[in-house]
């Protein structure tokens, strides 16, 4: 019989088993299949490896990846490369969070829910919204949860979504959209920034929400106080997606008239892990509140009147109204927002805003290099303001993918190539700079890039 | 009593700090002379000022206040509480593969690619499907790309099906995810032994049929006896059959949804692949299609090409887009091959049989104390029904409480909803006889109290840090944050 070191059963669990069943052997246990259907050969897949070959294995695995202690990363699109706290990995590692399952019994379960009102409390905070939930998948899921709510609480079918959001976030939005039957329209660019007045024009009073970002993905700060009074003035939503780690500096969604804020929480101490898993969050105004998709938790108290915390507002969700859920989310990401929280608890009031600063001065000082940088082969395309990533036209012709690829052998993680996401800044590339990169990391790359295009 | 626990925000005090920046050694430009002050913040964020013991010890003492598989027996049905191994969280932690990008070029992370292609193909083979995608990031995400990629397939041959079947035993995620990719949902109530009744399926299709969705073994952790029958009343209609993986644990290498006619299949990795649960995510929702419907999978997908090397393969122009940024919960999926590299395909095999051993032992121990909702065989779970507590005044729910003075993690309630009063149990493979004899006890002993002192049950829990808690507040009156700031 096969032994392995998760399996306890022996010889002799298995014989008083099946005594006990009233069986002869296991296989009885599965005469219910119709035997046209049962597997009866070895599956064709990778076979077992004992610990010491499995771990070889995967440091094989791993060592074929340029990760971030060996190169120098100056990548972001939606994923950067912040300093995580190392206290975060010892909370997250404690198994009484990680290997429980979502906290149906509260009573043995107040340290997660805990955990997660205080995340709640953390996101509006930073959000000046008035409601949070307990995480979504990914930010990028979260802007089309938010079209969806939208739809739902206007009763409208249009989504009129700026092109200057995430190229990936938008395709979600489309993908869902095909599904709830709405229709989306896209807002062009100008100087980097969402283009008003093709905005006005394409408001209607079908226009369930406007879709904004802000820094948006091409690095730029959105005008959001010009954006608000176009799309509230045709009874729309404003559903913003935010960099948390922004707000440490920027005027918050809430302040700035969002109905809906969504982000992701991945510059709140997640790894990059090729972009997962990391953590999406959903705050809404006041009146939305029980329009919000997936898990919320709520304060209350005990028999003997003790504080204590509960799943709440569940008539939303699908355990209990089935087709007619708010959403369908079940599982979320909670660990990543417990690792959120952590790093929200670490930074405090000052160190948020302190890294926020670093990341902005970084940057700028990044963009003045490159805009003082000789040859003329870099200039910066847009002048609207930015936080921590920033376009750069390089002279024309460039290859991007051959650069990028100088630059790895270089030792660097070079620039996303924005061509690829929108045809007409084919050329250009962003630069994400953030507090982990030094003015001498920041130098030589300059001069990397330099050398590169000359 | 056990002291309140403080929120964070109660720790503050002015002037702590539990951070480690760099000084800046770029110029101090400040931020007013680069960005508009309209857009900048206006309020401080307030956050806590504590320092770093506070941290440690705040969260140390919440997770004190947390069950999870370490801690003990945790037989939630459905859910395949098993255990997760820890090498899985070592090697998901190497460099490697946390600290990469997800824009790099792809001769820089060709490790990580393969990984990915060689998952695509193991659970295509577990599955018996013949392509996959790692992009959903959940169950219930998996369900609803399997969905959209259901209703591509009708729209792509001029198709306008409009209806999807759900069993009346089905996940709650079965209907809404079939409400959010546009259908609507039809329920079919379950036979007298808990099965599709298949009348009421021929009643239910038609030309509108785009799917049934099923999951095999069901939740009652029935295996569906006349699934050739089902595959075949579905496909005669027009329709395709999905397949909710949730409750793989109990067939893998015994039976492979592709094999019994399902066209769309998602697995929980987080379930039958051990991955952690964490809380209540994150998981990984990986689809597999039969050939027919390859082309109309999310962008990108892992190939291999003529030289050997892996790469993104965006070019497909039938697709349903993306259903998630990046590629998929990509740490998860680490975990979930370095799993499926402990057993390899007769360790999978053997995992399942253990598991449905465990299950059937523990039903038919306890049948003599409480009512098996359908007698015969289960496979990875089964259910009871609670309603003789009736008779003292008790609930099922008062069961569930009471386990909780045994530091057990009590099963699943009230689901699946056709079963009165339900106790749903997963054992999983990873328990030992002990645990399981130890645990049935504690059942049969709490029938016992029931009986003779049911305000013992009906008050419990005793040992927690807090007593039964007061929901009907905590929804009428919302506190959804703290308003500490």
């Amino acid at each position: 019989m096969m032994k392995h070191r998760y399996l306890p059963m022996t010889e002799q669990d298995q014989n008083e088993m099946l005594q006990t069943i009233g069986a002869d052997s296991i296989g009885q246990l599965f005469a219910d299949i119709p035997e046209s259907v049962r597997y009866t050969g070895k599956l064709p897949m990778s076979e077992a490896l004992d610990e010491d070959a499995l771990l070889r294995h995967m440091s094989s695995l791993s060592n074929q990846n340029a990760d971030f202690d060996r190169y120098t990363c100056f990548l972001g699109a939606g994923i950067y490369d912040h300093h995580i706290p190392v206290v975060i990995n010892h909370i997250i590692s404690r198994s009484e969070f990680y290997t429980a399952y979502t906290p149906y019994q509260p009573e043995i379960s107040q340290g997660e829910l805990q955990a997660i009102f205080e995340f709640q409390s953390y996101i509006c905070e930073l959000t000046g919204m008035a409601v949070a939930n307990a995480s979504m998948y990914d930010g990028a899921t979260a802007l089309a949860e938010a079209a969806a709510l939208a739809g739902g609480a206007t009763k409208r079918r249009q989504i009129i979504i700026s092109r200057t959001v995430h190229p990936e976030a938008r395709e979600i939005v489309k993908t869902s959209a095909h599904g709830l039957n709405m229709k989306i329209i896209e807002i062009g660019h100008s100087n980097g920034v969402t283009d008003l007045s093709e905005l006005e024009a394409a408001m209607s009073e079908d226009t369930a929400a406007v879709l904004i970002q802000s820094p948006n993905f091409l690095g730029c700060i959105e005008d959001v106080r010009s954006i608000e009074p176009v799309v509230h003035a045709k009874g729309g939503l404003l559903v913003m997606s935010v960099n948390p780690l922004s707000l440490g500096l920027l005027e918050s969604p809430g302040q700035l008239g969002a109905d809906v804020a969504v982000g992701d929480a991945q510059p709140l101490g997640i790894p990059a892990a090729l972009g997962g898993p990391t953590c999406g969050f959903f705050a809404v105004s006041e009146p939305l509140m029980r329009r919000m998709p997936g898990r919320i938790v709520g304060q209350t108290v005990d028999r003997d009147g003790k504080r204590g915390f509960v799943l709440t507002l569940q008539t939303r969700e699908q355990h209990i109204r089935r087709e007619k859920a708010t959403s369908n989310i079940c599982s979320n990401q909670a660990l990543l927002a417990l690792c959120a929280s952590v790093y929200m608890s670490v930074m405090g009031k000052t160190g948020i805003q302190e890294a926020a600063l670093l990341n902005l001065r970084k940057a700028h000082y990044a963009a003045d290099s490159i805009r003082a940088s000789t040859g003329g082969a870099m200039t910066l395309p847009f002048f609207s303001s930015f936080y921590n990533e920033f376009a750069v036209k390089l002279s024309d012709g460039t290859d991007v993918k051959a650069l990028n690829a100088r630059l790895l052998q270089a030792g660097f993680l070079g620039g996303y190539d924005l061509g690829d996401a929108y045809p007409e800044l084919k050329g250009h590339i962003l630069i994400a700079v953030t507090e982990r990169r030094t003015k001498d990391e920041i130098d030589r790359f300059v001069l990397e890039l330099e050398a590169c295009l000359s | 009593m056990k002291p309140e626990k403080a929120l964070i925000f109660e720790l503050s005090k002015p002037g702590r700090i539990a951070y480690s920046l760099p000084e800046c050694d770029v110029p101090d430009v400040e931020p007013s002379e680069l960005i508009p002050s309209h857009l900048l913040r206006s309020k401080t964020a307030e956050f806590p000022e504590v320092y770093e013991v506070d941290v440690i010890r705040h969260y140390t003492e919440l997770s004190r206040r947390n069950f999870g598989i370490d801690n003990g027996f945790y037989p939630l049905g459905s859910c395949t509480m098993k255990y997760n191994p820890k090498i899985n969280e070592d090697v998901a932690r190497f460099s490697g593969f946390a600290k990469i990008h997800p824009y790099q070029p792809e001769e820089s992370i060709q490790g990580a690619l393969e990984l990915l292609y060689t998952l695509q193909n193991d659970l295509a083979a577990l599955t018996g499907m013949d392509q996959v995608t790692l992009q959903p990031a959940a169950g219930a995400h998996g369900e609803w790309t399997g969905l959209m990629l259901i209703r591509a397939y009708h729209e792509s041959r001029g198709e306008q099906r409009t209806k999807v079947i759900v069993p009346d035993s089905s996940h709650g995620t079965n209907p809404a995810s079939a409400t959010t990719a546009g259908f609507a949902t039809i329920t079919i109530p379950s036979n007298e032994r808990g099965m599709v009744d298949l009348d009421a399926l021929r009643a239910a299709v038609g030309a509108d049929t785009a799917a049934l969705m099923l999951t095999n073994p069901s939740t009652l952790g029935l295996f569906e006896e006349q699934i050739v029958e089902i595959a075949e009343i579905i496909h005669e209609a027009g329709g395709l059959l999905y397949y909710d993986g949730a409750n793989s644990n109990a067939i893998m290498g015994i039976a492979r949804p592709g094999d019994m006619g399902f066209d769309v299949v998602h697995l929980n990795l987080h379930k039958t692949m051990s991955t952690p649960h964490g809380g209540g995510g994150p998981g990984a929702g990986p689809v597999g299609v039969k050939n027919k419907l390859i082309p109309f999978l999310p962008r990108p997908v892992v190939c291999k090409q003529a030289d050997g090397t892996f790469a993104w393969d965006f070019d497909r122009p039938q697709s349903i887009g993306r259903v998630k940024a990046f590629y998929g919960n990509f740490g998860i999926l680490v975990r979930a091959y370095a799993y499926i590299r402990t057993y390899g395909p007769e360790g999978l095999r053997r995992v399942s049989e253990c598991a449905v051993l465990n299950a059937n032992y523990m039903m038919n121990r306890l049948a003599p104390y409480y009512e098996v909702a359908y007698p015969g065989v289960c496979k990875h779970e089964f259910v009871l029904s609670g309603k003789k507590l009736k008779a003292f005044g008790l609930r099922t729910l008062d069961v569930a409480k009471r386990l909780l003075d045994f530091g057990y993690h009590p099963p699943t309630i009230y689901f699946p909803l056709n079963v009165e009063e339900c106790i749903m149990i997963e054992p999983t493979e990873t328990e030992s006889k002990e645990t399981l004899d130890a645990f049935i006890d504690a059942m049969i002993q709490i029938i016992e109290e029931a009986e003779h002192d049911p305000d013992l049950v009906r008050n419990a829990p005793y040992t927690t840090v807090v007593k039964r808690l007061d929901e009907a507040t905590a929804a009428r009156k919302p506190v959804l944050n703290c308003n500490c700031g």
